[in-house]
């Protein structure tokens, strides 16, 4: 796409050059306007930003509202690069905790495509609804997701959290 | 004049707009936020190996010092760990396919920063730097030689270096001049016949050697850049001065880097990389055997009785949580190889996993063309790049390169850095 978007912008530019008059400056101005939206698309679509309505929280109800599920670093602060754990507790809508959940662990970096650099996994139950996971890694910055399936009382649900590093 | 008018309100408003965001280099904010992070004054401290329990003793790294640049342990005589990993190279050869007592399929690493990387190789089949300096001492083209030979090296020329640090050599009578798992017929057929007790005697001392190694390279620490104090004052809000500061090309390319060119997505942190295994998209080098990367890597490393779960380990299963959470199978391991450091860069050509690319003109070119995977699929999407955004990420590039002291120079001179 580059290669003929490149040529035609400097044939209109060279052609206007060549010629007088409003009109020709006018099309250079629309010819730059429109360079310069090109070249801020190809920008925000390689580096982009996460959205701004993303929802951040680390609580929340599973899909089908089956389960309430919170999600913590082990230890603060969260950071790009090591090998982490985390905390996950599981209740019932009515805040009674879950003990006996089976917890699936899987993401990854939506606007890249790609999952989880690491395969993390639940090693331990903490009682009190609490589970730790082991084995998480976030290697690049930007926008994760990390996504939870609870199994628990023979109902299974799901749930994704966003981060952003 | 008419068309005057507009075209100065658009320019003062885009030059509003743009003082509003930065600081005194001309970074945007958050441009300066990821610079800072790149920096070597963000490195983390060396962290512990608890797979070698002499991983930090100076005695072991003296000994893995004098075995690194020792000939003596390759089978001809004609090699050691330092004829690729030149220290007045900055630890690499400048060729494309390393060559010991034979040429290997894929090229020389860099060593500067090593010991901060879980993974080692190019497509991770070693979790532990020790783990890896065991693989050379036998590939049959690299040092060609057998574990009993290497052993018996060692009791005629490192006896009391190596008691000192890990207690007494075994007995070595009675075994067979050369055996080892990975030799030659002669070589495997020997050691097929030693008892489970004698391979494990020879295992261990084996990788004892590979732990003495690791202690010295575990000393081979990034060092200052260019870059790093333009960073610093950037860090610190000050405007960058004399050499620190970089050139409006260099600026470009390192806008480029941390922003429409994504290079940071995986050099990303102090030492440019993310640790991580991708496919790029680099052609098979013909000729050469098939070459899948992480894809049967993997594999490897859980076979290997050197890895941190394995009995010469001197972890507890615990600590070895990058085996033990590894992605195993999947799309995404095919072709995929380590993202190297970018540190020295400039100076490290040619590049690549079997240096097919020869200039950093051309690695440049390559991402932003990103050509289809010979398998597996690449990770790069094409990248409008200009040629002078092209030369920009290559002049910023540049700033990663140490002036002055060598890297090599300083840790054989017995300075040890150890991250701040």
């Amino acid at each position: 796409m580059r290669a003929w978007l490149r040529r035609g912008i400097e044939k209109a530019a060279f052609r206007a050059a060549g010629r007088t008059g409003a009109t020709m400056k006018k099309l250079i101005y629309v010819l730059v306007a429109v360079v310069a939206l090109a070249v801020a698309f190809v920008g925000w679509r390689m580096t982009m930003s996460p959205p701004d309505d993303l929802d951040l929280a680390r609580s929340k109800p599973t899909e089908a509202g089956t389960f309430v599920v919170a999600v913590a670093p082990e230890s603060e602060p969260l950071r790009q690069g090591p090998l982490h754990n985390w905390i996950v507790t599981v209740t019932t809508p009515a805040g009674a905790p879950v003990d006996d959940a089976t917890i699936g662990v899987d993401g990854g970096m939506p606007q890249h495509g790609h999952g989880l650099p690491t395969a993390p996994a639940v090693t331990a139950a903490l009682g009190e609804g609490r589970y730790r996971i082991e084995g998480v890694r976030f290697n690049m910055g930007g926008w994760w997701e990390l996504k939870l399936a609870v199994t628990a009382g023979g109902a299974s649900d799901a749930v994704t959290f966003n981060l952003v590093l | 004049m008419r068309p005057a008018r507009p075209i100065a309100i658009v320019l003062a408003l885009a030059g509003a707009l743009l003082a509003a965001g930065c600081n005194p280099s001309g970074l945007t904010d958050e441009e300066a936020r990821i610079v800072a992070s790149l920096s070597l004054s963000a490195l983390p401290p060396l962290p512990a190996d608890p797979s070698n329990r002499v991983a930090d003793d100076p005695a072991a790294a003296a000994l893995g010092q004098a075995l690194f640049f020792d000939h003596g342990l390759s089978a001809d005589g004609s090699v050691s760990c330092a004829s690729c990993h030149q220290p007045t190279r900055r630890f690499h050869d400048g060729i494309a396919r390393a060559v010991g007592v034979g040429e290997a399929d894929r090229r020389t690493m860099p060593l500067e920063g090593v010991a901060w990387s879980p993974w080692q190789f190019w497509d991770g089949r070693a979790d532990s730097l020790w783990a890896q300096a065991l693989g050379p001492w036998e590939n049959p083209v690299e040092h060609g030689g057998n574990r009993v030979a290497l052993e018996r090296r060692i009791a005629s020329t490192y006896r009391a270096e190596y008691e000192a640090v890990f207690g007494p050599l075994p007995d070595l009578s009675g075994l067979p001049e050369n055996a080892g798992p990975l030799g030659s017929q002669a070589e495997r057929d020997a050691w097929a016949a030693l008892s489970t007790e004698e391979r494990r005697r020879v295992d261990r001392v084996f990788s004892d050697m590979g732990k003495a190694v690791a202690a010295f390279e575990r000393r081979i620490a990034p060092v200052e850049t260019r870059f790093d104090r333009f960073a610093d004052a950037v860090a610190a809000g000050r405007r960058p001065e004399g050499e620190a500061a970089l050139s409006d090309l260099e600026i470009e390319g390192l806008k480029l880097f941390v922003g429409k060119a994504a290079c940071v997505n995986c050099h990303n942190g102090p030492r440019l990389t993310d640790d991580h295994f991708h496919n790029t998209g680099v052609p098979a080098v013909p000729g050469l055997p098939e070459d899948r990367g992480r894809a049967v890597a993997v594999a490897r490393v859980l076979a290997d009785p050197f890895n941190c779960l394995g009995a010469f380990s001197d972890a507890a299963p615990g600590q070895c949580g990058e085996i033990r959470f590894m992605v195993k199978e999947g799309e995404e391991l095919e072709r995929a190889y380590k993202t190297p450091s970018l540190r020295g860069v400039a100076g490290r050509a040619p590049y690549m996993h079997s240096g097919q690319i020869a200039t950093l003109e051309e690695v440049v070119d390559h991402y932003a063309r990103a050509p289809e995977a010979p398998s597996g699929h690449t990770e790069l999407e094409p990248l409008v790049l200009t040629d002078r955004g092209r030369m920009a990420l290559v002049a910023f590039l540049k700033t990663l390169e140490p002036a002055g002291e060598e890297a090599g120079a300083a840790v054989l001179a017995g300075r040890v850095p150890s991250g701040r």
